[in-house]
This record gives structure tokens, C-alpha cells and sequence, in this order.
């Protein structure tokens, strides 16, 4: 344990954290407006895809995550049409998303394999960075991990305090009653979902140009599941989902050191830490009458036909 | 100007009407997805629906597609039954992959005992580890109200990563020369799940596969069970007032679909896969999603829908062999096959009338 020092481990779980912070805060605006996409995963890894193609053949990682993000919301578009106008099952649309997402991504990812894509190289804040500990820490990533933090504020301030909030909210709360105040329910979320997409597109861009970074098939290995569970342990408020998002990329680090440090520990346990934690704390969260199941969208997962 | 109209209730007809909307819209579009790739659609669709049954090697490949189909049925009828409560499991890959380790686990400690009591332990053993996977969503479900669909999935790659010890360590093959996996099934007579008959390509888990679908139509058709889960998916709260106890649900739906699912997986490691390995699963806990709701959640439509879905596996292999078409792309086409099915469903429960003017 004496090995790893905090600096980096702090530096490194911020960028670790990316992805799934990325993801959940789409989730998390997907949500509010009442809508479970299930289909994080499938989103993120076209995004993983689609940005790391464009990235081999623009040369331009930013072009890239741009790319990522618009496949994304591509892909979401299909989720957003079958449960918006054709009113499916919104849980198994979600899961659709993801077999399918993981089916295209694999097919156009063919032949991509052992590429090296152009790195995004860390944003240069001059003797900002030269600070002891806190140049590490704050002024050393790249633009993505500055942007997913922006969103945060972003989505927070979006949310809490201004009218495209407040609609957002209110189409999450209650669909009958937005839809007699005159609002398009089903665009408004058609919106939201596309918004989600985007993200988790990013996020996945994130894995395949920055974390990872190469292609490999189902590449983003379960990261789209764990930023579904941050959006409830997060009880859909953006800053808690970056906390949530920090814990797991810290965990996420501290296992990669101690496996890279021959901890006591096996490889084993270590690797699956992630996903058991997960369930911990989805646990806490959700026992009892916990603020996680009063603070959840009251439409959530509920479509929406106007019969009038 | 188009527009939906909700019937007073859903149509027979088209109840079982759209998953044959559905195979066919998905032949048309998987069709321009393989022609966009290079190869001639007709011949792939052709490769993939006609040729493991009426084709050249029909005789070896209508076996195989007993094979793939056996543990798809099995594991879709036990998440139908959830599906049909409402009651989300969808992390059956991580059961059948728990299933397989605890019942090959049981026959490799009593290797090499010759016993005709082996292979039935081992099966129950197999129910019983897939069944207890499923039960930690299901308690934390009941005890804590935690959505059983994270936890479930979560419990996937859980179970991986315990696969991955178990073929490099506890269950290692000691005299596999290093190598990882654990023993041969067909070389251990007592635990080896064979064909039935020769080329059939039938194992007990087809066999098992098609009482339980029996057995499962009769409950839902029949017994109180089967109407108390049609009852808390249609009507949640009548189902209260009904006197249903919603965690006895859970915790019987979750349970029944594991130990279904770890039952496939005893059968898939000790018959077609041969040993424990570190990708000896495939994906049926997820493709069985995909073949409970083409099946209608009906167990009987269920054995047609595992058998269609079968037929990609195989014909998909065909078409890769032959005509070098990717293997993604037949993941694509059973993904596209679930969305059109979720898409074409809207005509079961409304109706589309077209209006002229106003609004």
C-alpha cells in the first residue's frame, strides 16, 4: 500500500471516472423527464466505436468524442422512437439497445483492433500544473475531464433553476398534468433521450480514446450498468452522481494499483470489487424508506399516450 | 395525419400475428445490412433459415440447432414467468454460468467414482447454484426493495470473474498440462451428459427443456401460481387486493428462472461444451431475453421462438464459414429481431387510424 501515492491516485480516479460520470448525467436527465433507458450500455459502446473510427481516420481525438456523442444519440433515437410513438415495454427497449449496441458496435469495430487512435494529451495550464500535489490533482487532465465537471455544474444549474428545468422535471412528475398545461410530453423526452445518448456516447468515446486506448469488443465492460446504478445512488441530483462517479473510479484505481502492486489480495476478488460495491451501496440506498425512492421521478418508466 | 387508438383489448390476432411481422421485417432489413456488407442477402437468409434444416448438412446441422435451442428454451421459460409478473431477472447469463461451475464442481470432487447417482447430484447441484445467484437479487429485492435488474446484471460480471478462477484454479484440470479449463466431461462416463441418440443432437437438457415448458404452460394455465403472476403483471394492485403476497412472487419467479438457467448451464458443460473453460458461455442468458418475448412469454411459443433463434446460431455459423460473414453481424440481426418485435407490438394493444383534419 506504501506504493501508491495519492496524488496520482487521486489524478488518475478523476479521469477513471469520466465515462460513467458522463453516462450517468444523461441517465440522470433522461430520468427526470421520466423516461429508464436501460440501454446506457448499448449507447455508450456505439459511442466507444464511432469515436474511436473517426478519431484513426480524422486524426482529431476532439472530432472523435464529438462523433462519439452524436452516435450515441443516434442510436438512442431508435429507443426514443419505439417507446415514445410506438409506446414499448421502456425496460425492454433498454435492454434491446444494449444487445443491439453491442452486436453493431462489434461489427463495425472489425478490423480495428490493435489501432492506436491519437492521444488527447492533458490541456496545458503552464505553472498551474508545477503546484505541488494540487497541480497534479486539479490542473493536469485533459479537456474531457474539465468538461464532464462543466456538465455537472451545468445539468445542476439546468435542473434546479431555470424553465427548461422546471418543464423537465414536471414532464418526469407528472406526464398527465404537463400534457394538460399544454406541453409535448413525448418530444420533450424525445429531447432528454437524445441528450442521455449524447453523454453516454461521450463517455464511451472516453473509454475507447483515452482509458483504454485501443478497440476491443464489448470494450466498455459493464460501465454503462454501474453509471444506471450511480443515478440511483446519486438519488438524481447531478453533484452526488460526481461523487458517486469519483467513489467508483477510486475504487476502479485502487484495485488496478493493488493488482499492478501484488496485493494479498487475488487478482480475482479485486476485479470484481467494482460490481460487488455496486450492489452495496445500491443496497444502502434503497433499504428501508430511504431518500433514493422518495426522490425518484414519480412517472418514471411510464409511457405516455395522449387519448385526447 | 396518423394516430394511435388503445383498444378496449389487446388483439389475439395480432398477439401472436407480430412476431412473424417481426422475423420478416428483420429478414428485410438484416437482408439490406448484409448486402451493404458484400454479401448476397437471399443466399445469406437462405444459409441462415433454410439450409440447417432442408439443406446439404441437414442431417448433422437439425442436431446442432436441438443443441443451441435445449438451454435457450430453458432459460427463457423462467424469465417468461418473471417478465409476466413484472419481476426483471435479466442476469441469467451469470446463473447458468454459476449453475455449471456448482454441478461440474460436485462430479470433479468425486472424480473418478463410476455411479449412476453422479449425474442426477450434479444436476441438482446445478439447479441449486443457479438458484441460489438469483436468490441474492431476489432477498436484496424483497429485504431492501434494490432493483433487481442492476443487481442481477451486476451479478454477471461477478460470476464471470469466478468462472475465470475456476478454469485457471479451483477446478483446473490437473493433468490438463497447465493449460487452463478444467477435465473432460466425455472422458468421465458418470457425469457426462451425451446424446440420447446418436446425431439427434438431443441431451437431457432438451429433454428438460421441453417437460418444462409443459410444465410451465400447465402452471400458468392452471394453477393459482400462474394466474397470481398474470394478475400482479396485468393489474398490481388488484393483485394486492387479491391477497397475492408480491415478495413470494419475486422471490418463486427469481428463483425458478435460476435454477432454470443453472440447470443449462449443468447440462451445456457437461454435454455440448465439454468442460469449464473461461468462455464456455456464450450469451444464451441474453439471447434468451431476446427469445422469451419472440415466444409471446407463452412456454409453448417458447419452444418455437428458442428453435427459430436457434437456427441463427446456426446458420449464422454457416453463413460465417462460407460466405465470411462476421459473427457480430448475426448479433446484430438478433438485436435488430428484438426491436421489431418491441416496435410491431403497438398493434396488439392500439390501433392505428388515420384521421383527416382537425386534430
Amino acid at each position: 500500500m506504501g506504493g501508491i501515492d495519492p496524488a496520482v491516485l487521486i489524478a488518475s480516479l478523476m479521469a477513471a471516472s469520466v465515462p460513467i460520470l458522463l453516462a450517468a448525467l444523461g441517465e440522470l436527465v433522461v430520468e427526470k423527464a421520466g423516461v429508464l433507458n436501460l440501454g446506457v450500455e448499448g449507447m455508450m459502446i456505439m459511442g466507444a466505436i464511432v469515436g474511436f473510427m473517426v478519431t484513426i481516420h480524422g486524426e482529431s481525438p476532439v472530432l472523435g468524442f464529438v462523433c462519439g456523442a452524436l452516435g450515441g444519440a443516434a442510436i438512442s433515437l431508435v429507443f426514443a422512437f419505439l417507446t415514445q410513438v410506438l409506446l414499448a415495454n421502456q425496460v425492454a427497449t433498454g435492454l434491446a439497445l444494449t444487445l443491439f449496441g453491442l452486436g453493431l458496435s462489434a461489427l463495425l469495430g472489425q478490423g480495428y483492433n490493435g489501432l492506436k487512435p491519437v492521444q488527447t494529451e492533458a490541456v496545458p495550464l503552464g505553472p498551474l500544473a508545477d503546484i505541488p500535489f494540487f497541480g497534479q490533482v486539479l490542473f493536469s487532465h485533459d479537456w474531457v475531464v474539465y468538461f464532464s465537471i462543466f456538465m455537472t455544474a451545468l445539468i445542476w444549474y439546468v435542473l434546479k433553476a431555470t424553465r427548461l428545468g422546471l418543464i423537465i422535471r414536471a414532464v418526469g412528475e407528472s406526464h398527465e398534468a404537463s400534457h394538460a398545461l399544454g406541453y409535448k410530453v413525448n418530444r420533450i423526452r424525445l429531447g432528454a433521450i437524445m441528450f442521455g445518448g449524447a453523454m453516454a456516447g461521450m463517455g464511451g468515446a472516453y473509454v475507447s480514446l483515452v482509458r483504454v486506448p485501443q478497440w476491443v469488443d464489448g470494450i466498455t465492460s459493464g460501465a454503462g450498468w454501474i453509471a444506471l446504478a450511480i443515478v440511483v445512488f446519486a438519488s438524481w441530483k447531478p453533484w452526488r452522481a460526481l461523487i458517486g462517479a469519483y467513489l467508483f473510479g477510486g475504487i476502479t484505481v485502487l484495485q488496478l494499483n493493488l493488482q499492478a502492486a501484488g496485493s494479498w489480495i487475488p487478482v480475482e476478488y479485486l476485479s470484481m470489487s467494482p460490481y460487488l460495491i455496486t450492489i452495496v451501496v445500491l443496497v444502502i440506498m434503497s433499504s428501508g424508506k430511504g431518500k433514493a425512492s422518495l426522490n425518484a421521478p414519480a412517472a418514471l418508466g411510464q409511457n405516455f399516450h395522449a387519448s385526447r | 395525419m396518423l394516430r394511435l387508438e388503445k383498444r378496449p383489448n389487446p388483439s389475439q390476432f395480432w398477439l401472436y400475428g407480430t412476431p412473424v411481422v417481426a422475423v420478416v421485417l428483420t429478414m428485410i432489413f438484416g437482408g439490406m445490412l448484409f448486402a451493404a456488407m458484400g454479401t448476397n442477402p437471399f443466399e445469406v437468409i437462405r444459409t441462415i433459415f433454410w439450409d440447417p434444416i432442408f439443406g446439404e448438412f441437414a442431417f448433422y446441422l437439425r442436431g446442432q440447432l436441438l443443441v443451441k435451442a435445449g438451454p435457450l428454451i430453458l432459460i427463457a421459460i423462467g424469465l417468461a414467468l418473471g417478465f409476466k409478473a413484472g419481476i426483471w431477472n435479466i442476469g441469467a447469463e451469470g446463473q447458468y454460468i454459476m449453475g455449471a461451475i456448482c454441478g461440474a464442481a460436485v462430479g470433479l470432487a468425486v472424480y473418478p467414482t463410476e455411479s449412476r447417482w453422479i449425474f442426477p447430484v450434479m444436476v441438482l447441484a446445478g439447479a441449486l447454484g443457479g438458484w441460489a445467484w438469483a436468490m441474492i437479487p431476489a432477498i436484496l429485492k424483497t429485504r431492501f426493495n434494490t432493483n433487481e435488474i442492476l443487481v442481477s446484471l451486476m451479478l454477471v460480471y461477478v460470476a464471470q470473474t469466478i468462472l475465470a478462477k475456476a478454469s485457471t484454479g479451483f477446478l483446473k484440470n490437473p493433468e490438463g498440462m497447465g493449460f487452463p479449463g478444467s477435465r473432460n466431461f466425455s472422458s468421465y462416463p458418470a457425469a457426462a451428459n451425451p446424446e440420447l441418440i446418436a446425431g439427434s443432437g438431443i441431451h437431457w437438457g432438451v429433454v428438460t427443456a421441453l417437460v418444462v415448458a409443459l410444465v410451465a404452460w400447465g402452471l400458468l394455465a392452471r394453477h393459482i401460481i400462474g394466474f397470481q403472476i398474470n394478475l400482479s403483471g396485468q393489474a398490481p394492485r388488484a393483485a394486492r387486493f387479491h391477497g397475492v403476497n408480491p415478495n413470494r412472487l419475486v422471490v418463486l419467479c427469481m428463483g425458478i428462472s435460476g435454477g432454470l438457467a443453472g440447470l443449462a448451464g449443468l447440462f451445456e458443460v457437461t454435454g455440448p461444451g465439454g468442460q469449464i473453460s473461461i468462455d464456455f458461455n456464450v450469451g444464451y442468458g441474453f439471447t434468451a431475453i431476446i427469445v422469451a418475448f419472440l415466444g409471446r412469454l407463452h412456454p409453448i411459443v417458447i419452444i418455437l421462438a428458442g428453435i427459430l433463434m436457434a437456427l441463427t446460431y446456426v446458420g449464422g455459423e454457416m453463413a460465417s464459414t462460407n460466405m465470411g460473414l462476421p459473427s457480430a453481424a448475426i448479433q446484430v440481426f438478433q438485436g435488430m429481431l428484438l426491436f421489431f418485435l418491441l416496435g410491431v407490438d403497438v398493434l396488439t394493444n392500439y390501433r392505428i387510424r388515420i384521421r383527416t383534419g382537425g386534430k
